[in-house]
């Protein structure tokens, strides 16, 4: 799981880095590859952890390596996931309840909510969807369209918050680059899970 | 090292933050404690926990460390850094939302003069008041 987001992700950088630079300084496509590739670096370790340490590792890497604001955002999510399931949470059952607190941690980080044109516009949405279908038996394939519509959802959105927020109306009709992220990560996940269930 | 209120200065980009911190120096003298750091952990433009944490415990002091911060990132990052210094001092630390060249200077003035923290961020965040 670790190695195929990562993976995508690596791939996905220019693609990424291209987003940026239309609303943003450009550099989140090299920012995630090169905190991604630190976490890929250390996949075997971390796979080898208990779920809630795994995932406060890979936290603790961004946070380390990514270099730009999505370092803390990534990071802070998957500590937060991590101390979840330290807390008691566990996988899959309380899948909802561990994504809710990574969320919560990312909104709590950048100061910011659903709808300001950032990662939140994907992940609020997908914790949505695990929450409001969790009984539906296409639930995975529905978490992913959820994921990709909420992802194309941004681009007509005028950004409050992060360095696009300093374009204003510029931002509008472009998809945004953290969302982007978010989806890719969200998708390799449940790809991973559909292959495996 | 001095007895006052130490400031760091966070940049995307080194040069800024060396240069900064040189305009400091030469304005305000020896009598404030000045780190600063800039760049990604690769050389390139960005900001890294490591580097401002190391930033931070250089230039430590017991009255407290202003950081002063340019864009986004800058700020998401010392936040982070802050969290992950040791709890009895993450209460002598502030992050200031002022203009970083302009807010390190009046800043330093401040700390030069034995302010407080509180009278240090003040002195920075002036700049913005409008």
């Amino acid at each position: 799981m670790i190695v195929l987001s990562t993976e995508r992700i690596v791939a996905s950088a220019d693609e990424l880095c291209a987003l940026d630079r239309a609303i943003g300084d450009g550099d989140h496509g090299t920012n995630m590859k090169r905190g991604l590739k630190a976490v890929l670096a250390q996949a075997e370790d971390i796979a080898a952890l208990p779920a809630g340490e795994a995932l406060s590792m890979i936290g603790k890497t961004l946070v380390m390596t990514v270099g730009g604001a999505a370092g803390p955002l990534y990071g802070s999510f998957f500590l937060a996931a991590g101390a979840a399931i330290a807390g008691g949470r566990r996988l899959p059952e309380d899948l909802a309840d561990v994504v809710a607190a990574g969320v919560a941690a990312v909104g709590a980080r950048g100061r910011s909510t659903a709808g300001e044109k950032t990662m939140l516009d994907v992940l609020v949405p997908v914790l949505d969807a695990l929450r409001a279908e969790a009984g539906r038996p296409d639930l995975i394939a529905h978490v992913k369209a959820t994921a990709r519509q909420s992802t194309e959802r941004t681009a007509p959105m005028v950004a409050t918050k992060g360095r696009a927020a300093y374009l204003g109306p510029r931002s509008a009709g472009h998809i945004d680059p953290g969302a982007r992220s978010s989806c890719l990560m969200v998708e390799a996940v449940c790809d991973i899970l559909e292959e495996r269930l | 090292m001095s007895g006052n209120v130490g400031i760091v200065i966070v940049s995307h980009s080194i040069d800024v933050a060396k240069g900064a911190a040189d305009m400091v120096r030469q304005m305000v003298g020896e009598d404030v404690s000045v780190a600063f750091c800039g760049g990604n952990s690769e050389g390139g433009l960005g900001t890294d926990v490591t580097r401002i944490l190391e930033a931070i415990n250089s230039i430590w002091s017991p009255k407290g460390v202003a950081i002063m911060v340019d864009l986004g990132g800058a700020e998401t990052n010392s936040e982070m850094a802050v969290e992950m210094l040791p709890p009895e001092r993450r209460g002598s630390i502030v992050i200031c939302n002022a203009p970083i060249v302009e807010g390190a200077v009046m800043a330093a003035a401040e700390a030069a003069g034995g302010g407080s923290l509180e009278h240090v961020r003040a002195a920075a965040e002036e700049l913005s008041a409008g």
